[in-house]
């Protein structure tokens, strides 16, 4: 069994407009230090071990449904798990 | 003509759709649902408004795996007509059949109401019977309406005319060079965020959506199986 990890984020190039609102309560909270936040999704995936490359089988579900390719990128981590 | 209207669960305006098409346009059409496999004897098919699948993960992003998706991606790529507006839109750059993709309004905001839009391409099957650059009345009603696409692909949607619609006079959402709606390069799947079903009878505000069936039925209508 593997344990996977995927963080999907808006591309540098993509405004992300839910992340300037959440910065400017920042910066009305007092902290001017944070100069930006972005906002992203995360998933946790348990993936029983199979023939295919479990990079193979991650990068799939990404590239079709985790993640719009047009907008967005994604990384992930990959662990064994019990 | 036969259309199907495709009913997803959380589609909320594919009464509006049948209604205009049926009632008003005074064609045939029948609801389709998801989990269907065929779209045999129609002749159009038409993705309506709503919240498919409560918006979750993005907006589209399920639906483009229900039943019936590949059978309208089938559809679409025998050349036959396939409308999409609002989470119809969402629906289909999800499923790859149009570039880009549809992101959060920049002001955050739900945006409802009826807006000003430039026919800004009327040689396509949609809208041949609007004027090219006339500016037609219709409502708008989303929260994910921005649409958004890289640099090459707005220059080949630029130089290929697959821009059909563009807002005028205030961009509501955000969207990338003022679009509203754009067609594929074949010209059979054409999507926007306004909703011309909502603007068939001057009863509801605005009749400038209804010629936009009548394009559909006048280039499309001949169309058998």
């Amino acid at each position: 069994m593997y344990f996977v990890k995927v963080y999907v984020m808006y591309k540098e190039s993509v405004l992300d407009p839910q992340g300037q609102a959440v910065l400017g309560a920042v910066h009305r909270m007092g902290h001017e230090e944070i100069q930006d936040i972005r906002i992203g999704k995360y998933f946790e995936m348990k993936v029983a071990k199979s023939e295919r490359p479990i990079e193979a089988v991650i990068e799939e579900v990404c590239d079709k449904l985790l993640a719009n390719v047009n907008m967005e990128s994604y990384r992930y981590e990959i662990s064994e798990a019990e | 003509m036969k259309f199907a209207v495709i009913v997803f669960p959380g589609s909320n305006c594919d009464r509006d759709m049948l209604w205009a098409v049926s009632e008003i346009l005074g064609e045939e059409a029948s609801y389709v649902r998801h989990d269907e496999t065929s779209l045999a004897g129609f002749d159009g098919v038409l993705l309506p408004g709503g919240f498919s699948y409560g918006d979750y993960l993005r907006c589209g992003a399920i639906s483009r795996f229900s039943n019936i998706m590949s059978e309208v991606i089938r559809f679409a790529e025998e050349g036959r007509p396939v409308f999409g507006t609002c989470n119809g839109f969402q629906v289909l750059t999800e499923a790859g059949l149009l570039p880009g993709a549809l992101k959060r309004n920049d002001s955050l905001h739900f945006v409802c109401k009826t807006i000003q839009l430039k026919v800004v391409n009327n040689e396509t099957a949609f809208t041949s019977e609007y004027r090219q650059n006339e500016i037609i009345r219709v409502p708008i009603a989303h929260g994910e309406g921005s649409y958004y696409c890289d640099e090459a692909t707005l220059s080949k949607l630029k130089e290929n005319h697959q821009i059909v619609f563009t807002y005028e006079g205030e961009n509501p959402n955000g969207s990338i060079a003022n679009i509203a709606g754009i067609v594929n390069e074949k010209g059979n799947v054409l999507v926007m965020m306004p909703h011309p079903e909502r603007a068939v009878e001057e009863l509801l505000g605005s009749a400038d959506g209804l010629r936009f069936f009548q394009s559909m039925v006048k280039n499309y209508g001949k169309v058998t199986n």
